[in-house]
């Protein structure tokens, strides 16, 4: 997945621009003024009372892609997603959703957006606890009417879709924190929504079932294609498995960018303390290490493309008696030598 | 359980084969002089008037052939009733003047139906045992000697006069200032209060003055004695904040609502005529109280041995 | 106001250290405050206290009079009577009777009730079994046998017959009031304080205003007692889905739900069981009212105990409390296992088997004389109530010499100083203290609600009478929490002792206060002490339970952790356990404090005076009725002030030990 880019030419399945989410009293005023939006989140507290939450976002998400929001705990990151749905009511900007503002919708319209749109994955699950897994899953089916024939069947694939075949009639209090958040998976999937919001959905649970989980994510992406909106803190998740990720502190956007696009560089030193300690054999690819060939370079050593990440490359690199060109669509981008595949490898070591 | 329930089922199976139908051999009820029909008698939450009413009920019932509902209500409430047409009669009233003026001069939904023969009095009792060791308590003007012996932990230094049927006037707060006695009016606040009190002081001879009244079914067990206070005149407590006489002796008496009156059927006879002595209504009174009788079964006694008062009070044929 | 308004926590603040230093500080305040106020004592002593004489009233007191008289003679002419009032009172007459005609009186042609002994019985304990498990159906069909071997069936089902009346209509009301409240902040603002005025205020001071609206019959006695007993279900409805897990509901909300569906799928299911526990205490309030609503002629048990204690019959007495007691166990097991039950449905199989043998039971009670009419010859009532009887007298002419020691010792140093200096005390300066105190250990609403309730006290004409009453009432507190906090840890601690005082505790609670009310007049004599001794019995059942499920609820790890260190077991209460439960704790005095109010008027049935005196004379006597009234609303006022100031407290305390 990694490399994946955004391809300029697609419309974008969600645009969001210049989102702001204010809590306090009379918060409507301050992403209008100025003065107000341009304070820091300390001082608009103690001069308004107000909490920005979301402050002045944009973003484009395009199809099939995962785009990952990625900030500590009370950066804004939770409120941001709900604000795509409206879960929270935002206090400026424009969320493009298709070509519709969904910020526009009436009720009605935005019942429908997430009945049949979007789906969402908590981070506590949110399940119903006097119902089933069968349910639970046809929740979404159910209360947008559908029979309970159909409901049941499709309910049954989704289950099985997500490897929980056979706790159909299980009560969630009788399942795993992980086996939980499958059946919150499941729910999300049986609407066939256009669009997968994930808040912060594996943050609770062990790191073995996290990373299962975070497969399960990967091969599902695999599967349908959905387009996905992924809340995590966790930086490595971010890595793993985002097309790109958006950087929150303070409710405000610091950087939009591939993974390794972040490691190699970070707009500022927020960034650059963030993704210090990843390890960036594994994040980088070779057009962040390459260099312009030198006069002296032989240049009929083997080809790599610009996207294929360092630790990937290295054997082939350090194998090769001459530097590796790297070349993308014939034309030569710059090579990489032993050196350069050392270096970082040796830092990433320390 | 499954078993359980299959022994269940069988057993009631064949306990049910055998017994009396319901409705099959039920005999006789009612169906006299429909003349009468239903008579709603209140009953008061005294036992003086609860033998009032047993008696008038069952009269009533086996000799006029009425439906007599008993309606277990204070006194406030049943007088309410007469108004609202829940409440024919009220066999038993201490004065009330309040109620009178508000039903019977105000409202006019109530009217007097007589004495019923019974005297009432109020005043302050002491034990018997009391009054034998210490004869001169009898007297009021003797009361502030024995303040201290009356003392208890509510009555704050003086001594207490235990106070409190709420339902009754009591002026005692001011015959205590206007005749200068050193004590305390202390509220009881029920008539079980008051009865326990005295019945304990008795028991176990510890001094005890307090308000009481007669005839009051304790009174056959436990002979309370009177205290003397200043005689009762006529007008003596027309200003409650002077009052400094004796309680004036009540006739009790019946009242009845104004449509029972109107409509002047045999129920309405019957407590027009009705009338006995306190001595009638002690000894029902006991059987109730002391002999554990319900009140059917102890109108039943002293209707049967007194077929001749009762008599005066039916319509004569 | 049982199990009333949970406290939220809106703010975490600071952490435990300064948490601690700040409790300390305002300790130091309040006592600053108490000293003060007893220098100011000794020398303004005397002044300004507001008396007024029992038989004195206020202009206010008057102006009630003619209000409630103005009701009277409106009666027959007013359309608000003609079609609304009678309207109301013609249903729920309508369906008493027919309940009664069901289970307790003659009916529909027939000279017994269309259900017999034998069905109720088992009808009992099939319901149970279908909603809770055969444990309890077997319990609740053993106790309503014994019902009828006390020589009490008809009353008893007349008695059950107005409760499930009067519980019905509550529930029919009351779970849609709460969902609003649950729902909307605004209703639930309001609607609080009406809940807690309803709570509060003494049946006694709308006894005989009912029945003059509803006249005198069971709609009277059903609406006196869901004044009672709705508000509970109203509380713990929205309590539930106010505490509905937010995850869950935005789950709900995220795939589109309308408000409908996330209430009826979401919102009502997850706040299922915290309905049922609503329901259980509407049960239970009904049937506290038992004794009370026989005042105004309601048929059943209430009867049986008001009538024998005419004639001080405490045998009699206890036999029907002992009714009143098991129907209550019985009901209390059977909603609370309700409530507790998961998903296990019972074995459909024998749940058929089981209403197939209901219906059999039924007919043949229908029937047959044997199964309709319970026999005679069964009757042990009459040896229970002779032993109770007999145990009494016992009691009474052995103890009372010890216990008349106890109660002045008690009066002279607690209660009498106490009185002298709440009573004593000028208006202005309680006022002023009971401020200081509520904006220091409670929040500045407590204060500002402390002052509007002083001004509507000294408004009332009743400030004196308040402050007698409010002497006792914390006296009372005192003793119901000192009972609370010793039995509750042991009960905490340990699940034999639990096992065994639970019953105990649920006896004392459900008995009415009238059967022993008469032992207690003979061992303390009418006085205030008599009156604090029946608040006590009543609150401390209460606080008992909730210090218990305190105790219970501190995390095992933590008490490992002190056993492991080497903490004995006073160490580990007085250091762990009980710091640990402060929210317990003080939920378990706001309880004990509105539990022991309610008995204020019984008190003034037992010599305590003041205001439950004013009440019961306000009952008692036509003119008294203003008086009683505005006494009423006094202890409405102090219940108020008292319930926000500890809930205020609780809340300070609860962060500031965060």
């Amino acid at each position: 997945m990694h490399g994946t880019q955004v391809h300029d030419t697609q419309q974008p399945v969600i645009s969001v621009r210049n989102l702001w989410k204010v809590f306090g009293p009379r918060a409507a005023r301050v992403p209008g003024s100025a003065e107000l939006s341009a304070l820091s989140r300390r001082d608009l507290l103690d001069k308004t009372g107000c909490t920005a939450a979301v402050r002045d976002i944009g973003f484009e998400v395009a199809p099939g892609e995962v785009f990952v929001v990625m900030g500590l705990s009370g950066s804004g990151k939770s409120t941001l997603v709900r604000c795509l749905t409206r879960l929270v009511e935002p206090t400026a900007g424009e969320v493009i959703f298709e070509g519709e503002d969904i910020l526009r919708a009436d009720e009605k319209r935005l019942r429908e957006l997430r009945r049949r749109k979007f789906a969402m994955v908590f981070q506590h699950f949110g399940l119903l606890p006097h119902r089933c897994v069968l349910d639970n899953v046809a929740y979404g089916l159910e209360i947008r009417g559908a029979g309970k024939a159909e409901r049941t069947k499709r309910a049954n694939e989704v289950i099985e879709l997500v490897g929980l075949s056979g706790y159909g009639h299980a009560y969630p209090d009788q399942l795993s924190g992980g086996m939980q958040q499958r059946v919150g998976l499941a729910r999300a999937l049986a609407v066939d929504p256009d669009v997968l919001l994930f808040d912060e959905p594996f943050s609770a649970l062990d790191p073995l079932i996290r990373r299962d989980m975070q497969s399960e994510v990967i091969r599902l992406h695999h599967e349908v294609g959905k387009t996905m909106v992924f809340i995590t803190h966790d930086l490595s998740e971010a890595l793993k498995l985002g097309d790109r990720i958006l950087i929150m502190r303070d409710g405000a956007l610091v950087q939009i960018g591939t993974g390794d696009e972040l490691v190699a560089a970070p707009a500022d030193d927020y960034v650059r303390d963030f993704v210090k300690d990843v390890p960036r054999s594994h994040v980088l690819t070779l057009k962040w290490i390459m260099r312009r060939p030198k006069p002296d370079d032989q240049l009929d050593g083997p080809e790599l493309g610009p996207d294929v990440v360092v630790r990937e490359a290295t054997r082939a690199v350090l194998a090769a008696e001459k530097p590796v060109k790297v070349v993308k669509d014939g034309e030569l981008l710059g090579i990489v030598g032993d050196e350069e595949i050392l270096s970082i490898i040796a830092e990433s070591s320390t | 359980m499954r078993i359980a329930a299959i022994a269940v089922v069988a057993a009631l199976a064949l306990a049910g084969c055998s017994g009396a139908k319901v409705g099959e051999s039920s005999g006789g009820g009612g169906g006299s002089q429909a003349s009468c029909g239903t008579f709603n008698l209140a009953v008061n939450p005294w036992v003086g008037y609860e033998a009032n009413a047993a008696v008038i009920a069952y009269v009533a019932e086996k000799n006029l052939g009425c439906r007599v509902t008993k309606k277990d209500l204070k006194e406030e409430v049943a007088w309410q009733g007469f108004g609202t047409g829940e409440v024919d009669a009220v066999v038993e009233n201490w004065g009330h003047d309040d109620l009178r003026k508000k039903y019977i001069d105000d409202q006019k939904t109530g009217v007097s139906a007589g004495s019923t023969g019974v005297k009432g009095q109020i005043g302050w009792y002491v034990p018997p045992w009391l009054a034998k060791e210490h004869p001169d308590v009898l007297d009021w003007n003797n009361l502030n000697k024995y303040a201290d012996m009356f003392k208890t932990s509510e009555s704050g230094g003086q001594g207490q006069l235990l106070d409190g049927d709420p339902s009754f006037v009591t002026n005692d707060e001011a015959l205590v200032k206007n005749l200068k006695l050193n004590f305390k009016v202390v509220y009881g606040g029920s008539e079980t209060a008051l009865i326990q009190a005295f019945k304990q002081a008795e028991e176990q001879k510890k001094p005890l003055i307090g308000y009481f009244y007669s005839p009051q079914w304790l009174l056959s067990e436990v002979k309370l004695e009177k205290v003397k206070l200043p005689p009762y005149t006529q007008g003596c407590d027309a200003d409650p904040e002077k009052i400094a006489c004796d309680y004036p002796d009540y006739d009790l008496d019946k009242i009845v609502s104004k449509k029972f009156a109107d409509a002047n059927g045999p129920a309405y006879q019957l407590v027009k005529k009705f009338q006995w002595t306190n001595d009638d209504q002690n000894l029902v009174a006991r059987y109730i109280a002391q002999d554990k009788m319900t009140p059917d079964a102890a109108a039943k006694k002293w209707v049967d041995a007194n077929q001749d008062k009762v008599k005066a009070w039916l319509p004569s044929t | 106001m049982a199990v009333s308004t949970p406290i939220t926590v809106t703010r975490p603040v600071d952490d435990g250290g300064t948490g601690f230093k700040l409790m300390q500080r305002r300790g130091s305040i309040v006592a600053a405050v108490l000293v003060a106020w007893l220098v100011l004592w000794l020398f303004l002593r005397g002044t300004a206290t507001l008396p007024l004489a029992p038989a004195q009233l206020t202009g206010l007191h008057h102006s009630l009079n003619d209000l409630n008289d103005g009701i009277g003679e409106n009666r027959n002419s007013s359309w608000i009577f003609l079609y609304f009032f009678n309207e109301i009172r013609l249903v729920i007459d309508q369906f008493v009777i027919f309940l009664q005609s069901l289970i307790s009186q003659p009916g529909y042609g027939r000279p017994l009730p269309l259900i017999g002994w034998l069905g109720v019985v088992t009808l009992v304990g099939f319901v149970s079994y279908a909603v809770a498990n055969l444990r309890v159906a077997l319990l609740a069909a053993a106790g309503f046998f014994f019902l009828g071997l006390q020589g009490l069936w008809r009353e008893s089902m007349d008695t059950l017959a107005l409760t499930l009346a009067a519980v019905i209509i509550s529930l029919l009301i009351g779970i849609p009031l709460g969902i609003w409240a649950g729902v909307s902040n605004r209703f639930n603002k309001i609607i609080t304080p009406v809940l807690d005025f309803m709570q509060i205020m003494p049946s006694f001071v709308y006894l005989a205003p009912l029945t003059l609206i509803f006249l005198i019959g069971p709609a009277s006695a059903t609406i006196a007692t869901l004044i009672y007993a709705a508000p509970p279900v109203i509380r713990l409805t929205a309590h539930g889905i106010r505490n509905a897990p937010h995850d869950t509901v935005e789950a709900a909300e995220s795939m589109g739900s309308t408000k409908t569906q996330t209430l009826t799928k979401v919102l009502l299911p997850a706040a299922k069981r915290t309905i049922v526990l609503g329901v259980n205490q509407t049960i239970m309030a009904a049937l506290a009212m038992v004794t009370i609503a026989a005042l105004i002629d309601a048929p059943g048990l209430g009867k049986t105990v008001v009538k024998a204690l005419q004639t001080l019959d405490v045998g009699t007495a206890f036999n029907a409390g002992l009714a009143i007691v098991i129907m209550a166990i019985v009901l209390d097991r059977v909603t609370t296992a309700a409530a507790q039950r998961g998903r296990r449905r019972p074995n459909r199989i024998a749940l058929g088997i089981a209403a197939v043998a209901t219906i059999f039971a039924i007919w043949l009670s229908y029937t047959y004389v044997w199964a309709a009419e319970f026999s005679s010859d069964l009757d042990i009532g009459s040896t229970i109530a002779q032993w109770a009887g007999d145990v009494t007298t016992w009691v009474q002419s052995n103890l009372s010499p010890v216990t008349n020691g106890i109660k002045d010792l008690f009066t002279s140093v607690l209660i009498d100083p106490l009185q002298a200096l709440l009573a004593d005390s000028p208006w202005w300066l309680v006022a002023l203290v009971a401020v200081a105190i509520s904006a220091t250990i409670g929040s500045v609403r407590a204060a500002i609600i402390a002052a509007v309730c002083v001004a509507l006290l000294v408004l009332s004409g009743l400030w004196q009478d308040s402050m007698t009453t409010l002497a006792s009432t914390l006296v009372a507190t005192v003793f119901t929490m000192i009972i609370g906090l010793v039995v509750g840890v042991w009960m905490g601690r340990s699940y034999h002792a639990d096992r065994v005082i639970r019953p105990v505790l649920d006896a004392a609670q459900t008995m009415p206060a009238f059967v022993y009310l008469v032992p207690f007049l003979a061992l303390f004599a009418a006085s205030r002490f008599t009156a604090i001794a029946a608040a006590v019995v009543y609150a401390a059942p209460v606080a008992t339970k909730i210090v218990a499920d305190g105790i219970r609820g501190v995390s095992g790890t933590t008490v490992e952790a002190a056993v492991s260190s080497g903490s004995s077991t006073w160490q580990t209460i007085t250091k762990v356990q009980l710091p640990m439960s402060v929210r317990a704790l003080t939920l378990a005095t706001n309880q004990g404090l509105i539990y022991v109010l309610s008995m204020v008027v019984v008190g003034g049935l037992v010599g305590a005076g003041a205001l439950g005196y004013d009440v019961v004379a306000g009952f008692s006597q036509g003119e008294l009725y203003g008086k009683g009234l505005a006494a009423g609303i006094a202890i409405v006022l102090l219940g108020v002030m008292l319930d926000r100031l500890t809930q205020a407290a609780a809340n300070r305390m609860e962060r500031g030990t965060r």
